[in-house]
């Protein structure tokens, strides 16, 4: 059951979004939180509304799969939203006792709501359009100025796809060592949590074992393979801008140019 | 000249104990020379800790001699400025299938080495094409590595060193771990990559099947070359080979018993269809 667990979550379908390549889509990202806190007026929402649902439409991913990413800020979103509701001074519509609703807590509350779930919504839809490969590639690259100033970012992208690869790889050898103790009498279920966390040890011990083997293994096939640090390396699939991707950038423009207009001459 | 040229070959692992601060050596190898010809099939033979494997890792400098040289195309695997020009002639796969495999994709895997050693990227996708194609393992490029058979696994891992156009192959034990069906996909790809492509393979072994077809068999015993010679010469000498605690085909081993309780068979029988040949007539002449 353990090895079910599938990491991100893709949404493998063939769209323009998922096409584009994952630096667009990153820095589109990026812009769009950016945007997202500039924005307080209703306008800007109103343009913010737009990019997102441009933006679901393109992805081709059903609405539900973007909802599914909302539940996991509903807590962070109710709590939010209370207190900007209940503890922001100005004009009350109503008080009982010390707690009091203003009509300014109000407005701060539906922005503030919005505010998270179109945050949520938009790397979202990141994560849905790009498998972890594409975003690490894209990460190296658009950060790739860092290694100038020492950042190892090639050293950084490859231990991230490395783990990407190995985590399958682990999830389903914890798998069969915790079968391989249970059929020993080991008892993973009862017991308060002190005793839950000692009867992970004889599952913890054997893992690291193995994972250490595994790295010693794979860092000697890699350097078997010439693997010497990014420097001289070339790519198979280098990541190359094309035409949607230029397009991306100048909607990101008009778009950001709408919101920054709408902050100064509102 | 040979292609893989190890001179007098010695090797040291050097423990350090910390509590009794004293070194413990472990002599891994203890002069070890060979020759191997460009374009053969060379099986190496040996129990659990005979060398085998601190052997292979010597051929491509993972691990440096402590004493004696390897060349490997006339190039010393201990000078510096050759170590990635020797590790693209000499490939090397190894035991496990899964701790070898870099890539999330399985042509992502193979082109790893071209990415190494800064190929340019129309060339890599020729050369990984070209490797797949080879292995027989095209269906399967886009899939990820998890997916695939321990046998399917081993063969991605040859292709990924195929890619970097090696003019040999070093395989330490790479059916290990794998089922009968893998281990012949993978003897099958490896016999076919040396026959078609002329790859020297070097092949590490201790299943007597996978060696029955080497051009040579070479026998290691605590850190020595014991045996050396084509199969039938090596297999002629059964109880030899029990002393180094190898076992030998069982219709070599059936062989030498009815020899040994008289029958007139030759040494070094290595098929059932060699065996039946020389007994039907024996049989017919007893029953007349
Ligand atoms: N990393 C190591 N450190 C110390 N001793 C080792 C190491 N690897 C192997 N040895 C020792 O070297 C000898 C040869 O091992 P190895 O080359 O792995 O043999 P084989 O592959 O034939 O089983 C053995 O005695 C083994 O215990
Ligand atoms: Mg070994």
């Amino acid at each position: 059951m353990l090895r079910d667990i599938t990491l991100g979550q893709y949404y493998p379908v063939d769209s323009v979004l998922h096409r584009m390549d994952p630096r667009t889509k990153l820095f589109g990202t990026m812009a769009y939180i950016v945007s997202l806190f500039i924005a307080d007026h209703l306008l800007a929402y109103v343009a913010a509304t737009i990019f997102l649902v441009i933006a679901i439409r393109m992805s081709k991913v059903p609405v539900k799969f973007m909802v599914r990413g909302l539940k996991s800020v509903v807590v962070l979103l109710l709590i939010s939203v209370s207190f900007n509701l209940f503890l922001t001074p100005g004009t009350p519509i109503f008080k009982i006792g010390f707690i009091q609703m203003t009509w300014e807590g109000v407005e701060f509350a539906a922005f503030m709501a919005i505010r998270l779930i179109y945050l949520v919504l938009g790397s979202t839809i990141l994560t849905l359009t790009t498998t972890p490969n594409q975003l690490t590639d894209g990460l190296e690259k658009s950060l790739g100025f860092l290694g100038k100033v020492g950042v190892p970012v090639h050293e950084v992208s490859m231990m991230m796809s490395i783990a990407l690869r190995f985590i399958p790889i682990l999830i389903e050898e914890t798998d069969k060592i915790m079968k391989a103790q249970m059929a020993r009498g080991a008892d993973f279920e009862s017991g308060n949590l002190i005793q839950k966390a000692k009867a992970m040890v004889p599952l913890l011990v054997p893992l690291f074992i193995s994972a250490f083997r595994r790295a010693t293994d794979l860092a000697m096939a890699m350097e078997a393979r010439c693997y010497r640090g990014g420097d001289g390396r070339t790519k198979m699939k280098p990541l190359r801008y094309e035409a949607r991707d230029r397009m991306a950038y100048a909607f990101y423009l008009g778009y950001f140019v709408v919101i920054i207009a709408i902050k100064v001459l509102l | 000249m040979g292609i893989i040229r190890a001179v007098n070959l010695i090797f040291d692992y050097i423990r350090h104990d910390d509590e009794q601060d004293k070194d413990e050596i472990n002599h891994a190898l203890r002069g070890v020379s060979l020759d191997i010809e460009e374009g053969s099939f060379v099986a190496i033979l040996g129990h659990n800790g005979s060398g085998k494997s601190t052997f292979a890792k010597l051929m491509n400098g993972i691990l440096l001699p402590t004493d004696g040289t390897v060349y490997i195309s006339n190039m010393k695997t201990s000078d510096e400025e050759h170590l990635w020009e020797v590790r693209k002639t000499a490939g090397m796969v190894f035991q496990n299938p899964d701790n070898q495999i870099i890539g999330n994709v399985v042509e992502e895997d193979v082109g790893f080495g071209p990415e190494n050693i800064g190929v340019p990227t129309e060339e890599i996708w020729e050369r990984v094409d070209k490797s797949l194609e080879a292995v027989g393992m095209t269906a399967y490029r886009l899939q990820s590595p998890n997916k695939l058979s321990g046998g399917q696994k081993q063969r991605v891992a040859i292709a990924g060193v195929m890619a970097m156009k090696p003019r040999c192959i070093v395989l330490d034990e790479p059916t290990a771990m794998l089922d009968p069906n893998g281990r012949r996909e993978v003897i099958k790809t490896v016999q076919e990559l040396n026959k078609q492509e002329g790859i020297t393979v070097l092949l590490i072994t201790h299943y007597m099947e996978e060696v029955i077809e080497a051009d040579r068999v070479v026998v290691m015993d605590d850190g020595q070359i014991v045996m050396d010679g084509t199969p039938k010469e090596v297999f002629s000498r059964v109880s030899e080979l029990k002393e180094y605690r190898l076992d030998v085909p069982q219709v070599t081993e059936l062989a030498d018993e009815l020899k040994a309780a008289g029958m007139d068979l030759p040494d070094g029988i290595l098929t059932i269809d060699e065996l039946v040949d020389r007994l039907v007539p024996i049989l017919k002449e007893e029953r007349a």
